[in-house]
């Protein structure tokens, strides 16, 4: 079958796309994203294991869960701060997977449309970045839940 | 002693940690995903992981290596539908997951809403 124009066009502009785009080495880029995962894993380590010195006494689930929101408010003041796109762009998908990219996410969106109000910019938009993550979430957790119950469980 | 238990310690967190994102740099060079599919993919793997009883040996060994990228938090989510499904039946599966996440989603939330007051959207 005969191409029409603009798959032809399409083809001619992403090959030109690929020409002009910055050429990073893709070694670089896993190496990058290698060492600052690590290091993003490390640092809520020894965050963890400062609330563990500091409260002795607390349950080790609830320590985990100040580790992870002090991870999550360190990366959104970071993102306010125009920090933390610096860092993503240097450290690829080591910034991005770890929970500080779901942090960034909501907040870059969430300043991103500002401009258009509290309520109808940021409010409408904080979840349009993570929404994916929250909805596919909830559904394949329910899912596993139920099915949980259905073999391991009594119903009701 | 304990120092280079310790030390073994962050070792094993940084290699896991810094493995699972190797892994999703690999994926968007190789694959092209954008960002958003690759976090639903390792999203959906944690929730597996729990699901089948994988995740905890995993987080036993490599502790915040696995708990911090997006896999720790599909696998929270799983957990907290699993046990709320256990404790209270069948509709706990619907509420579990999200209580369990609740403290991560609630603080980016409020923090994002004061972020986004305080500072304005820097010029590229």
């Amino acid at each position: 079958m005969e191409k029409t124009a603009t798959q032809l066009r399409n083809e001619r502009y992403s090959k030109y796309v690929d020409a002009v785009s910055p050429q990073t080495s893709a070694v670089k880029s896993l190496l990058h994203s290698f060492v600052l995962g690590g290091i993003t894993c490390v640092i809520a380590q020894i965050v963890n294991d400062l609330f563990a010195l500091a409260m002795p006494a607390t349950e080790k689930e609830m320590i985990a869960t100040f580790t992870l929101m002090t991870m999550v408010t360190v990366a959104i003041f970071l993102t306010g701060l125009g920090v933390f796109d610096k860092l993503a762009r240097f450290g690829g998908a080591g910034l991005f997977l770890p929970i500080t990219g779901f942090a960034n996410a909501i907040s870059s969106a969430s300043m991103e449309f500002k401009a258009e109000g509290l309520i109808f910019g940021t409010s409408t938009k904080m979840f349009s970045v993570v929404g994916p993550v929250v909805v596919n979430g909830v559904v394949w957790s329910t899912l596993a839940g139920i099915i949980h119950l259905i073999i391991f469980g009594r119903i009701m | 002693m304990e120092i280079l238990n310790k030390l073994l310690t962050y070792l094993i967190v940084f290699a896991v940690g810094g493995a699972f994102c190797l892994v999703a740099q690999i994926l968007i060079i190789k694959t092209k995903l954008t960002p958003a599919r690759i976090l639903v993919i390792f999203l959906v793997a944690g929730i597996a992981l729990e699901a089948v009883g994988a995740f905890r040996y995993i987080k036993e060994f490599a502790k915040a290596g696995a708990t911090i990228p997006i896999v720790g938090f599909g696998a929270a989510l799983a957990k907290g539908a699993i046990e709320m499904a256990r404790s209270v039946g069948f509709v706990g599966a619907f509420a579990g997951g999200l209580v369990n996440t609740a403290f991560g989603i609630g603080v980016a939330v409020v923090a994002s809403f004061v972020v986004t007051l305080i500072f304005s959207p820097k010029s590229k």
